[in-house]
């Protein structure tokens, strides 16, 4: 198993290289001109000129991604010039808001997806099947920034129900000490349960608006998958052999879905967690998805070269756990290289 | 009597569930440190602290002008509307007791009791080292030192621990100002000097992270992109201890957030919303709303006169004809923001800046200018403005080409992002475009050295070269040097019409500043730069 993963590891260095290649070229292509934005409202040729040697990007390209892969051999990403900051150092601090906030809004999704999918299964065509379909298709229908707003508008400015959305915390509360990085777990940690229902709080709008826009391809597919399942022959026999509807639907039927399930679920979680811009904008989360937005569009190069590996590194991680996932639910699916 | 109390406490837990809304207070220390804390909302914020900084943004400035001081400010006097409004011509001293102007150079004695806020005193070598600093880093502020003739560290002087003078390059009437600028702040020397490295000897990677000045306020904790808090220094001695102890700056991307929380009551003070967000909060009793012309400032509609067909005075002023204004003014701006076209024919020109054209929207004059220019069925080109103020350009080029088509140019919109518009504007090839520009010194002259001189900075977008253009600004900038208002006046007029007469950009509105704040907070005061000034805000 060790050497396997050590094998997967191993594969994973090409892809990781080609992305690094790539996405320094890429923002080197794009057409703006990052020492002309930041020189400032008033600044002249001569001004736009000391920035560009500030910065180094009047230095040959290949010099520029020798010293970008140097920094990076030592675990500098660069330093952000939107928002001043490391780039390693923003990541660090912003990755797990997006985390908390993804991994919530997931659970949520999933808790009502699941069930939803897989009675929707037993009974089709029925009522249930019917409004797994019906939330499922309004879901994906309404844009995630649409349903965040009218959430504000009404649990926010309407009832009232709801904090200020003004990102993690409240103001008039500082964050719990850094042990994870997720504010709820960390509060629970320090024992702070003002600061973890702070943090709650700010947390259920944007969470249910993940989660209604990934509600559909979870319950979908676990519908579909379900139904795939109960139509097999060993379903039917264990029906035949007279085993209650429950054991069938849970013990049998429901663990053979699950691989498809786990597969969707991976690929919301990794889609979710870097495009979830629009929610973080609504929300003013400080997520990494609207850092990489906000840095592509000043042409802050750093930020979106550690971005865009973050995220690479994340996926490969990711398809690694979901590939153990997959032995341990189904043992006969064996982890290869 | 026992179940109506129960009952009592039942529904007094659940009216308290339900008026206490999420922002619950649970700890008395948590209230009062809501009442003595000024919440603040925005689109965007610092990416750096330092004004000196490579790169420093807008809101970075924000953060400068409050927490450091320069030698000299300026008063206060009753401006548009009743508005505090910075008086351009009034100076008052802030770090310096006393200024003294001499005929080639000016003396400052500094206020004995000025601490920075790590407690040394602020003395004539800090004085010097920031003004040095401010002239050798490059960049915006060596710029904006350079545009008050300070470009030279031999022109500051220790006189002795508590007394600096500034020597003149040359008679400038723009000195004095540009020492009240946000730039010439006085940092910590010995402190930022500690923190400095060979590759970085004015220490700008230290004073990037934390204030380093003697200022009124003092960066307490920084997230880059989420929030600032600031926190009042009670040892201030540059003016009238400020009422508000903290400042919380919170980043929100969306406008329609920020609006809420204002009308929820949850904010303090926003300043960037959409007009349209202003003019309907206007009639909302629960808020202060103060809206105030940009000085110096003006959105224009520029033609590169080195571009066909714009070469031709006869289509600009044909283009100049065809403006929609008035529906500029309605549909884009909904009437925020003064106009600066339709001045009566028979008006005499007056000696400021801005000053509206005497263009007004006249469609069968615009066609028969641009039969005379020999395109009389007109001609194709394109549209351009930046993507990074859309919430005003788009709707304005979009009424823009609907105009011009009617006289046959047909434009194609372009959007450049705000990250690319800089350097689309420094290729100068752009045809026609959008664009406003504001000076901090509210000086005509300093506005047309920008916009208009043959110099050609990257503010004069039209690539406009005159030569008697040329002569009436350096007139009016020696004029001003030595005193001579008759030649001023004159000189000062004389570009505005040759200006307006040779039309290479077309003068739209004088935007509006737009604040919205709670009824309880007040103080609020217009400077230059145009951001919020804490120190005189108070929140009763």
């Amino acid at each position: 198993m060790l050497t396997m993963i050590g094998k997967r590891l191993m594969f994973a260095i090409p892809s990781l290289i080609g992305v690094v290649i790539v996405t320094f070229l890429l923002t080197r292509a794009l057409p703006g001109d990052p020492a002309a934005y930041f020189a400032g409202p008033a600044a002249s040729k001569e001004a736009i000129e000391q920035i560009r040697k500030k910065l180094g990007f009047d230095k040959p390209l290949i010099e520029q991604f020798f010293r970008y892969t140097n920094d990076l051999a030592h675990g500098d990403f660069g330093t952000s010039l939107t928002t001043g900051q490391p780039v390693a150092t923003e990541i660090r601090n912003r990755l797990p808001a997006s985390a908390e906030l993804t991994l919530l809004g997931l659970i949520v999704s999933i808790t009502i997806a699941i069930p939803l999918g897989v009675l929707a299964a037993t009974r089709p065509g029925s009522w249930i099947d019917h409004l797994c379909r019906v939330t499922t298709t309004a879901g994906v229908s309404l844009p995630v920034f649409f349903t965040g707003l009218v959430l504000v508008y009404v649990f926010y400015f309407r009832l009232g129900w709801s904090p200020a959305p003004l990102g993690r915390l409240d103001v008039f509360y500082s964050a719990p000490a850094h042990v994870s990085g997720l504010y709820l777990i960390d509060a629970l940690i320090a024992r702070d349960f003002e600061t973890f229902r702070s943090a709650l709080s700010q947390l259920i709008l944007p969470a249910a608006t993940l989660a209604i826009f990934s509600l559909a391809p979870i319950a979908r597919m676990t519908r579909a998958s379900m139904l795939a399942v109960l139509a097999s022959d060993f379903v039917r026999t264990a029906r035949a052999s007279g085993l209650s509807p429950s054991t069938v639907i849970v013990t049998y039927a429901f663990r053979n879905a699950m691989l498809p399930v786990i597969t969707t679920l991976s690929m919301v979680f990794s889609f979710l967690l870097g495009a979830n811009v629009l929610v973080e904008k609504v929300f003013a989360w400080p997520g990494i998805g609207s850092y990489a937005v906000e840095a592509l569009i000043s042409s802050d190069f750093a930020p979106v070269q550690g971005f865009v590996l973050t995220m690479a590194v994340m996926y490969v991680l990711l398809n690694l756990f979901i590939d153990i996932l997959y032995g341990v639910i189904d043992p006969r699916v064996r982890l290869e290289g | 009597m026992k179940r109506r109390d129960f009952l009592k406490s039942v529904s007094g837990l659940a009216a308290a569930g339900a008026l206490t809304p999420a922002p619950a207070i649970w700890s008395a220390a948590k209230a009062d440190a809501r009442s003595e804390t000024l919440l603040i909302v925005s689109e965007s914020g610092p990416n750096n602290l330092d004004i000196h900084g490579v790169g420093t943004n807008v809101p970075g400035y924000e953060v400068s002008w409050n927490c450091y001081d320069r030698l000299i400010s300026h008063e206060m006097k009753s401006g548009p509307g009743g508005v505090p409004y910075y008086d351009r011509d009034k100076f008052k001293p802030e770090l310096a007791e006393d200024m003294n102007v001499g005929d080639m150079s000016v003396t400052f004695k500094l206020k004995k009791n000025a601490k920075f806020h790590d407690g040394a005193p602020v003395t004539a070598k800090d004085v010097k080292w920031s003004l040095d600093r401010a002239v050798s880093v490059g960049g915006f502020p060596t710029f904006q030192m350079g545009a008050g003739s300070l470009t030279k560290t031999e022109q500051f002087v220790v006189v002795d621990d508590n007394t600096v003078r500034i020597d003149f390059a040359k008679k400038d009437r723009l000195t004095i100002p540009d020492l009240a600028v946000i730039v010439p702040c006085v940092v910590n020397s010995e402190l930022v000097k500690k923190n400095a490295t060979e590759k970085d000897p004015w220490g700008l990677e230290y004073t990037k992270q934390q204030t380093a000045g003697s200022g009124a306020y003092k960066v307490v904790k920084w997230t880059a992109g989420t929030e600032v808090v600031m926190e009042r220094n009670d040892a201030w001695v540059g003016g009238p201890l400020p009422k508000v102890k903290r400042v919380v700056w919170r980043m929100v991307p969306q406008a329609g957030n920020r609006r809420a929380l204002l009308e929820r009551g949850d904010a303090d003070i926003s300043y960037d919303l959409p007009n349209k967000d202003f003019v309907e909060l206007k009639d909302n009793v629960k808020l202060n709303i103060v809206s105030v012309p940009y000085s110096n400032g003006v959105q224009y509609i520029g033609m590169n006169v080195k571009i066909a067909p714009f070469d031709n005075v006869k289509v600009r002023e044909a283009v100049a004809c065809a403006i929609p204004y008035q529906k500029i003014m309605d549909a884009v701006l909904f009437g925020l923001a003064k106009p600066m076209f339709g001045a009566a024919a028979d008006k005499a020109t007056e000696v400021a800046w801005p000053q509206p054209t005497k263009y007004f929207t006249d469609i069968a004059r615009a066609k028969a200018l641009l039969a005379e220019a020999g395109y009389p069925n007109g001609f194709e080109t394109t549209l351009s403005f930046d993507l990074g103020f859309a919430g005003v350009n788009e709707p304005l080029c979009v009424l823009v080409q609907e105009s011009l088509a009617q006289i046959g140019i047909k434009t194609t919109i372009n959007k450049i992002p705000g990250a690319n518009w800089r350097t689309e504007l420094n290729k100068k090839v752009l045809p026609l475009y959008t664009n406003v520009f504001s000076g901090w010194l509210d000086y005509p002259e300093y506005f047309f050295i920008w916009c208009y001189d043959g110099k050609n900075s990257i503010f004069n977008t039209m690539s406009y070269q005159s030569k008697a253009m040329d002569e009436f600004i350096a007139g009016a900038v020696d004029a001003a040097a030595v005193g001579n208002t008759a030649k001023y006046d004159a000189d000062v007029k004389g570009f505005v019409d040759l200006a307006f007469k040779d039309i290479p950009r077309i003068p739209l509105y004088q935007p509006y500043v737009n604040v919205a704040m709670q009824k309880n907070v007040s103080g609020y005061q217009y400077w230059f730069h145009r951001r919020l000034d804490y120190r005189a805000l108070v929140k009763a």
